[in-house]
C-alpha cells in the first residue's frame, strides 16, 4: 500500500510539472507578442522593446520557464524602477492589463468558484445518486421512466441557455430571487446561498443526469451478481443487502468519476459564472482570453490543471482504501 | 503411427512477465505458462492435451497457432520453421492451421450473419474457392450439419451446439491441415457434446484433418485422441496412447486426475477409491523446485524437491516425468 | 420415512420477455426428506436453476408468474411475506452457487461474511462469539490456517477455497436443506472431487438434506440418493439413483446415459447422441416436450406430439416416468445402454 501511495504521489508530481511546462509552452509559442501587451495602445516600438528586455521576453523559452518556476517557489519581482512590482511566492506571473499579481487575482476569484463548485457538487451528487437509486429500484416502472425523461431533458440543455432560462424564471419573471451578487459565506451565509442557488441548480441539472445513469447502471449490474444473491440467500434484510452489497460496489466507480468532475468544476465554471456575472476563476480566464492576458491564462490553466491532477490522485488513493483488490495483492 | 508429422513443437517455452508491486514496477517475475514442451501432431490424427486450469494448455494452443510468440523453442509446420514468421508468410500459415474456440457465443461476431462469419477468413486470407464464395460457404454449412438456407441468419438464432458448428465451419473455410480446438465442447450440454465430437471425427476421416484437441475433461479426450499429453504447471508429465494413459497411468498426477472423474455408475462410485489430491495448484510464478507436482504428490520423497524428473520413455513408448513412476 | 423437509407441488414459473413468455418451470413436484440427497439433473434451459431460486424465494415475484406451492419450514414460499421467507433463508434452506469466483462479496473479509450469515439468525451473539464460529466453520470446511484466512479477502483465495468458504457460509446456521446449484461445475476435476467429498462429509455431520443441481450424471451417481431428470421445465423421470442408472425409464434419460457412457467407453467409434437441439422455451413443442428429439415418438402415431404425458409410477422399479411408452417398453430402455 505504501509503495502504491508513493508511486501515485510521485506520478502526480511529475504530471504537475508536465502540465506547467505544457501550458507555459503553449502560451509562449502563441503568435502574440507578450511584450506588445505590456503597455497600452499608445505604445511605441521603443517602449515595447524596453519592456521586452525588462521582463525577460527576449530570453530563450527555457530561461523564461525556469524563471517562472522559480517565481512559483520563491516569489518574483517584475519590471524595475518605478514600474517595479513584486509578487510573493507562489507567484504565477504579473498581469499588465489588470496591474496585479496573477496569484492575487486567482486568490480573489477562487472562493467564488469554489463556492459554486462545492454547492453544485453536493447537490448533483445527492440528486444524481439518489434519483439513480430510485431509478434502479423501481426499474421499468413509472418513477424510473419519469426520471429518465427528465434527465434526458436536463442533459440536452446547453449550459448557458439553461442558466439564462433559470435567470429569466426566478429573477426576471417571478422575481423570487434577486440578481445573484456574490457575498462571502462568513459575512452573510443566507445571502451567499441566495446568490449561488441558481448557479448550483444549473450545474446540478447539467451534471446529475450523468450520475443518475451511472448509479442506475451500476446498481442494476451489481444486483445481478451472485454475491448479492448470496447475501439475500443468507437471509439478510433488503436494506442491508442494498447497503453492504449493492451500493458499495456500485458507488465506487462513481466516486472516481465524481472526484475528477469536482476537480474540473473547481477550475472554473465558465458559462455559469459568465451568465450570472459571478467573479470567479472561469470569468477571469474568459476575460484573460479576450484581453490576450497571457500571464493570467497561464496561471488559471495551471491552477485548473492542478485541481484535476490533485483530485485524480485523491480518488486513486480512495480507491486503494475501499477496494481490497487494489490494496492487497494475492 | 507411421503417418508423417504435420505440426511439431520443440522445447516450447512461454513466460509472461508480471507487473511487480515495487515502486518502479520493474518486472522481475514471470508466469511460467509453458516450460519446455515438445509435441508432434501426425497427419490425420489427434493429439489430445489434458490438464487442469493453469497447466498451460491454452497457452500451448496459442503458441502452436502462432497467436503468441514463444519465449524460446520452435514450431515446425510440414517441417518448415514457422516460429518467427510475420506478415504475409504468417498469413499463409494461418490458412493451414485454424482454431476452434471454447465459447461458441463469444467467438462469433453477433452482428455478422453466419454466411459472413464463415466467409470472412476466405476473404482475409485470400483463399480462392472453385465455386463462388456463397456456394463455398453453403457447402461448408452442409458439411458441418447446418441448414445452408440459414446463410443469412445471425448467431443468436442458433443453439449452443449449432454455434459450435458455425465455429468449426469457419475454421474449415480456408481448407486447413490442422485444427487447434481449445475446449471445443466444454460449454455444451452432454447430449450436444457427443454430436459435435462425432462431427469432428467425421470431418477428420473425410478431410484428413489433424487435430490438437485441448480439454480438461479426460473422457472427451480419451475418445477422440490418438496420442495424449498430460500437462501440469507448464510441463508435460506423461504422454502416450489413450490406452497407455488411461489403462496404465504411471504419473501420480495422471492417476489422481483419472480417479477424480465422477463415474456415471453409482455402484462403481461406491466401490472405487479416489485419490483425492490435497491443496491447490501452486503459483506458476514461483513453481516448486524439482518436480512441480511434489507439493501435492502422495509419493513425494526428498529427491523430488532436489531434482526435476525428465520426461523419459522407459521403453514402452509411454514417457513419464516422475522419479517414482508406477 | 424420515421427516419431510421440503415439498414442492405443481410448481410453475414463467417469465415475460420481449420475445414472449418463457415457461421455465412447467409443473414439477417433488419431496425432500431429512438427510436425503436429491439430484436434479438437466441440461441448460431445463429449469433446474429456476427451481432452486424459487425454493429460496429469490425469484422476483413482480417479473415472474408463479403457481403451485413450495412448502418449506411450515410456510408456502410462494405466498409467504418477504419477512417470513427471510427467517427461512440460511436456517431452513441455504444455497451454494455455481461460480465461487463471483459468489463472495469482494469488499469484506471472508470471516465477516461468515459471521454476518450467523448473525442473521443469532442477533444476540457478540462479535467475538461470531468470530469464533467463523473460525470453527473455516476449519470444518478444510481451509488451511483458519486464523489467517479469516481476515483475508475473497480474491486472495483459489476457486476451490472460495467454494469451501461459500459452503461454510451456507452451513453456519446448520440449515435443514442445502441447495447446491452446480457447485463443482466451475472447478477443476481434482478440486471437484475435494468439494464433493467435503459436502458429503459435512452432510453426515450436519444432517442436512441436499438438493444437488447438476448436468453431470457422474456427479449424481457419486452423491445422490434420488434423482429427478428435468427437460424443458418438466420432470421426465424420478428414480432412486441405482435404478436410474440400471433401468432408466424415460427415453431422455436413456439418451443422456448413452451419451455419457459412450464417452466413458474406451473404444473409438461414433458416440451415442440425442439428435436435434433443446427446444426454445418460448415456443415449446406440443405434447411431450422431448418428442421432436425422441427416437420412439415416430412409432406412437402422433400421440407424443399432441398429448402431454403425466408422471406415473412403474411398479416394477418404483420409478416415476412421464412417457407414453408402456411399462414393458420403458423397462427395456436400459438394455442397450449399459456398458457391461
Amino acid at each position: 500500500m505504501i509503495a502504491y501511495l508513493t508511486r501515485r504521489i510521485l506520478f502526480a508530481g511529475v504530471l504537475l510539472l508536465a502540465v506547467s511546462l505544457f501550458t507555459f509552452l503553449i502560451f509562449t509559442v502563441l503568435p502574440t507578442d507578450p511584450a506588445a501587451l505590456t503597455c497600452g495602445k499608445a505604445c511605441t516600438p521603443d517602449r515595447i522593446e524596453a519592456n521586452r528586455t525588462r521582463l525577460g521576453y527576449d530570453q530563450p523559452v527555457t530561461t523564461q520557464y525556469v524563471r517562472f518556476l522559480k517565481g512559483i517557489v520563491g516569489g518574483r519581482t517584475y519590471g524595475e524602477g518605478q514600474g517595479e512590482f513584486t509578487c510573493g511566492a507562489p507567484s504565477l506571473g504579473y498581469s499588465f492589463s489588470q496591474k496585479d499579481c496573477v496569484t492575487s487575482l486567482i486568490a480573489r476569484t477562487l472562493p467564488v468558484t469554489a463556492s459554486i463548485a462545492f454547492g453544485g457538487f453536493a447537490l448533483w451528487i445527492i440528486f444524481g445518486i439518489g434519483l439513480g437509486m430510485v431509478s434502479a429500484l423501481k426499474r421499468g416502472r413509472w418513477p424510473d421512466r419519469l426520471i429518465s425523461v427528465v434527465s434526458v431533458v436536463g442533459l440536452s440543455f446547453p449550459t448557458f441557455f439553461l442558466a439564462l432560462l433559470l435567470l429569466f424564471i426566478f429573477v426576471i419573471w417571478t422575481q423570487i430571487l434577486p440578481f445573484p451578487s456574490y457575498v462571502s459565506p462568513t459575512e452573510d451565509f443566507f445571502g451567499w446561498c441566495q446568490a449561488l442557488i441558481l448557479p448550483w441548480l444549473t450545474i446540478t441539472i447539467i451534471s446529475a443526469p450523468y450520475y443518475i445513469r451511472l448509479t442506475r447502471f451500476g446498481m442494476l449490474e451489481t444486483m445481478n451478481e451472485d454475491y448479492v444473491r448470496l447475501g439475500i440467500a443468507k437471509g439478510l434484510k433488503r436494506w442491508t443487502v442494498l447497503r453492504k452489497y449493492v451500493l458499495r460496489s456500485a458507488l465506487i466507480p462513481i466516486v472516481t468519476v465524481a472526484g475528477l468532475d469536482f476537480g474540473v468544476t473547481l477550475g472554473g465554471a465558465v458559462f455559469t459564472e459568465s451568465v450570472f456575472s459571478l467573479p470567479g476563476m472561469g470569468r477571469l480566464s474568459i476575460k484573460a482570453v479576450s484581453d490576450s492576458d497571457l500571464p493570467v491564462l497561464v496561471g488559471t490553466t495551471l491552477v485548473a490543471g492542478t485541481f484535476i491532477v490533485v483530485f485524480n490522485l485523491l480518488t486513486d488513493i480512495f480507491y486503494g482504501f475501499v477496494d481490497p483488490r487494489v490494496r492487497i495483492h494475492k | 503411427m507411421t503417418n508423417p508429422v504435420v505440426l511439431e513443437a520443440k522445447n516450447l517455452v512461454k513466460y509472461f512477465p508480471t507487473v511487480s508491486k515495487g515502486l518502479l514496477q520493474r518486472s522481475t517475475d514471470s508466469v511460467k505458462a509453458v516450460d519446455g514442451v515438445s509435441v508432434q501432431v501426425r497427419a490425420g490424427q489427434t493429439l489430445g492435451v489434458v490438464g487442469e486450469s493453469g497447466c498451460g494448455k491454452s497457452t500451448l494452443a496459442r503458441l502452436l497457432m502462432r497467436l503468441l510468440p514463444p519465449t524460446s523453442g520452435t514450431v515446425l509446420l510440414d517441417g518448415a520453421d514457422i516460429t518467427s514468421l510475420t506478415g504475409r508468410e504468417l498469413r499463409a500459415v494461418r490458412a493451414k492451421i485454424q482454431m476452434v474456440f471454447q465459447d461458441p457465443v463469444a467467438s462469433l461476431n453477433p452482428r455478422h450473419s453466419v454466411g459472413q462469419i464463415i466467409g470472412t477468413p476466405l476473404k482475409f486470407l485470400k483463399v480462392k474457392s472453385a465455386t463462388g464464395a456463397r456456394e463455398h460457404v453453403q457447402e461448408l454449412m452442409e458439411l458441418v450439419g447446418l441448414n445452408p438456407e440459414h446463410y443469412n441468419r445471425y448467431p443468436h438464432e442458433f443453439s449452443g451446439g449449432q454455434r459450435q458448428r458455425i465455429g468449426i465451419a469457419r475454421a474449415l473455410a480456408v481448407g486447413p491441415q490442422v485444427i487447434v480446438a481449445d475446449e471445443p465442447v466444454s460449454a455444451l450440454d452432454v447430449s450436444i457434446q457427443a454430436q459435435v465430437l462425432n462431427l469432428m471425427e467425421k470431418l477428420q476421416r473425410d478431410l484428413g484433418l489433424s487435430y490438437v484437441f485441448i480439454a480438461h475433461d479426460l473422457s472427451v479426450v480419451r475418445h477422440i485422441a490418438d496420442e495424449i499429453i498430460v500437462m501440469y504447471l507448464g510441463k508435460v508429465v506423461e504422454s502416450g496412447s489413450p490406452s497407455d494413459v488411461y489403462s496404465t497411468p504411471s504419473h501420480p498426477y495422471t492417476q489422481a486426475l483419472l480417479s477424480a472423474i465422477p463415474v456415471a455408475d453409482p455402484r462403481a462410485a461406491a466401490s472405487h477409491k479416489r485419490t483425492v489430491l490435497v491443496g491447490d495448484v501452486p503459483s506458476p510464478i514461483d513453481p516448486p523446485s524439482g518436480c512441480r507436482f511434489r507439493t501435492r504428490c502422495p509419493r513425494a520423497q526428498d529427491l523430488c524437491a532436489l531434482e526435476e524428473p525428465a520426461l523419459i520413455d522407459r521403453g514402452q513408448g509411454h514417457p513419464v516425468a516422475c522419479h517414482f513412476p508406477g | 420415512m424420515s421427516e419431510l423437509v421440503l415439498q414442492v407441488k405443481d410448481l410453475k414459473v414463467a417469465f415475460s420477455t420481449v420475445d414472449g413468455v418463457v415457461q421455465a418451470v412447467n409443473g414439477i413436484s417433488f419431496d425432500v426428506r431429512k438427510g436425503q440427497t436429491l439430484g436434479i439433473v438437466g441440461e441448460s434451459g431445463s429449469g433446474k436453476s429456476v427451481t432452486a431460486s424459487a425454493i429460496m424465494g429469490l425469484t422476483n415475484r413482480k417479473s415472474a408468474d408463479m403457481s403451485g406451492s413450495i412448502l418449506l419450514g411450515g410456510l408456502d414460499v410462494l405466498t409467504a411475506q418477504e419477512r417470513e421467507i427471510r427467517a427461512l433463508r440460511g436456517r431452513e434452506a441455504a444455497m451454494v452457487f455455481q461460480d465461487p469466483m463471483s459468489a463472495l462479496n469482494p469488499y469484506y473479509t471472508v470471516g465477516k461474511q461468515i459471521a454476518e450469515a450467523y448473525e442473521v439468525h443469532h442477533p444476540k451473539t457478540s462479535k467475538k462469539e461470531r468470530r469464533l464460529i467463523a473460525l470453527d466453520m473455516l476449519a470444518k470446511v478444510g481451509l488451511p490456517k483458519p486464523s489467517e484466512c479469516i481476515d483475508e479477502y475473497p480474491h486472495q483465495f483459489s476457486g476451490g477455497m472460495r467454494q469451501r468458504i461459500v459452503i461454510a457460509i451456507a452451513l453456519v446456521n446448520n440449515p435443514r436443506l442445502l441447495i447446491a446449484d452446480e457447485p463443482t461445475t466451475a472447478l477443476d476435476v481434482t478440486v471437484q472431487a475435494q468439494i464433493l467429498d467435503l459436502m458429503m462429509n459435512l452432510q453426515q455431520e450436519f444432517g442436512s438434506a441436499i438438493i444437488l443441481i447438476t448436468h453431470d450424471l457422474g456427479v449424481v451417481a457419486e452423491v445422490a440418493d434420488e434423482v429427478m431428470v428435468m427437460y424443458a421445465g418438466q420432470t421426465m423421470e424420478s428414480s432412486k439413483v441405482q435404478t436410474l442408472f440400471d433401468t432408466p425409464s424415460h427415453p431422455y434419460t436413456r439418451g443422456l446415459l448413452g451419451s455419457v457412457r459412450s464417452l466413458d467407453n474406451s473404444e473409438r467409434g461414433a458416440l451415442h447422441t440425442i439428435a436435434g437441439n433443446p427446444p426454445s422455451m418460448i415456443s415449446l413443442p406440443g405434447g411431450c416436450p422431448f418428442h421432436p428429439r425422441c427416437e420412439f415418438s415416430a412409432s406412437m402415431n402422433g400421440l407424443c406430439a399432441t398429448v402431454q404425458p403425466t408422471l406415473r409410477v412403474l411398479p416394477a422399479t418404483g420409478s416415476e416416468s412421464a412417457c407414453h411408452l408402456n411399462d414393458d417398453q420403458l423397462l427395456s430402455l436400459g438394455l442397450g445402454v449399459n456398458h457391461d
